[in-house]
């Protein structure tokens, strides 16, 4: 029923880290993530692919050191699929992530909440029709809990370094391109600045 | 303390931040950041206590047993509790809290209605977490930490969820709103 006290305590301290960096990142706010799948905010992309990459390198480097060893959720192709499909469309509605609903509900926030109400019903929803889902989730076969390395027989350092390199590719191209855009210094047309929230304001 | 209290820090630092915070997690704990795990237990050991039939009636119980993992109150519910008290201080510190019930981008598209955004969310919320739970992973345990370990299930995962919520967004929204963002 319960995890040893100290393996509680360590989940504890670990979420209210994340919980005060999901917040800081203002990504607990229904705009920013809208305004990703808009392609207008991406800061939800710059902070999960700023995340990946400096997770892979530690968290491989941790594997290689035999400190950690790696957790992969299965590759089944019919609940990974419609399971994205599923919640990319809730995501996309509701306007929050499950992690940042939760982080939204410490900001204060009414309608991640409920959101969060209506997350709760659907886990209850998905243990009730568990057996009768078992066709849907197995139904395309299964890959295995397995990784791209071991998939492409690559060397993992390889995917890495592709990571590193992809990442540093794009932040430079970024900020390339909004210190040219800073020192043309265009002004932003009316409407667009028409539903900028004062946080977002001062972020800039 | 300066830190503690700004509204915002670049999402390259908090990006840092997490993937640093998930080196911390795999060596102390030996455990992925995940959040929607929990919430399944959450409903398994409600429904359990509600209902103890169940337990016997739906193989739910006895297919997470035999896997190691049944539902308890473990590492990651203690997660969700902290992610909630980790934004609670932070805005807090900074005073950059909304009580919002209707968001200003939705109110812009579907009106002012609170009843029709909450029923809403309450919906999108539970196919959210139904999805989540299908491909057992979120943006957390698929999106973030499953990707990191490069892990082929997560990829596909973290492909299909963006593409699909790109395409329902441009539908409920439209290209003509996406300037008022």
């Amino acid at each position: 029923m319960f995890d040893a006290p100290e393996k509680l305590a360590l989940g504890l301290i670990t979420g209210i880290i994340f919980g005060f960096l999901l917040q800081k990142g203002h990504v607990a706010k229904y705009e920013v993530i809208v305004g990703q799948f808009l392609f207008t905010d991406w800061t939800v992309v710059k902070t999960m692919g700023t995340a990946v990459v400096v997770g892979a390198v530690g968290v491989y480097a941790l594997v290689f050191a035999d400190l950690a060893s790696l957790h992969i959720r299965p590759l089944l192709f019919g609940g990974v699929i419609f399971g994205a499909v599923c919640f990319g469309a809730g995501m996309a509605i509701l306007g929050y992530c499950p992690g940042t609903s939760v982080a939204g509900c410490g900001e204060g926030r009414r309608d991640a909440m409920v959101g969060v109400l209506g997350m709760f019903t659907g886990a209850i929803l998905f243990v009730l029709l568990f057996p009768k889902l078992q066709p849907v989730i197995n139904g395309l076969g299964d890959g295995g809990k397995v990784t791209l390395p071991e998939l492409t027989s690559t060397a993992p350092w390889l995917w890495v370094s592709a990571l590193v390199i992809g990442g540093l590719v794009a932040f430079a191209i970024t900020n390339l391109r909004s210190n040219r855009l800073r020192k043309t210094s265009v002004p932003p047309r009316p409407s667009e600045s028409a539903f900028v929230s004062p946080t977002a304001t001062q972020r800039e | 303390m300066n830190l503690l209290i700004n509204k915002s820090w670049s999402p390259y630092w908090v990006g840092a931040g997490i993937g640093m915070l998930s080196w911390f997690a795999f060596v102390s704990a030996d455990h992925p950041i995940g959040v929607t795990t929990a919430f399944e237990h959450t409903a398994a050991l409600a429904l359990k206590t509600a209902a103890p039939v169940v337990e016997q009636s739906n193989e739910y119980f006895a297919r997470k047993s035999a896997e190691g993992q049944p539902p308890k109150i473990d590492w990651e519910w203690m997660l969700v509790v902290g992610v909630f008290l980790g934004a609670f201080a932070s805005s807090h510190l900074s005073g950059d809290r909304d009580k919002v019930v209707v968001p200003k981008l939705w109110e812009h598209r579907f009106g002012p209605s609170a009843p029709l955004r909450l029923v809403v969310a309450f919906f999108a919320g539970a196919l959210m977490m139904f999805g989540a739970r299908l491909a057992q992973g979120c943006t957390s345990g698929h999106g973030i930490s499953g990707t990191m370990q490069l892990a082929a299930s997560s990829w596909l995962f973290i492909t299909v969820a963006f593409v699909v919520a790109t395409i329902t967004t441009f539908l409920l929204f439209g290209k003509g709103d996406s300037h008022h963002v």
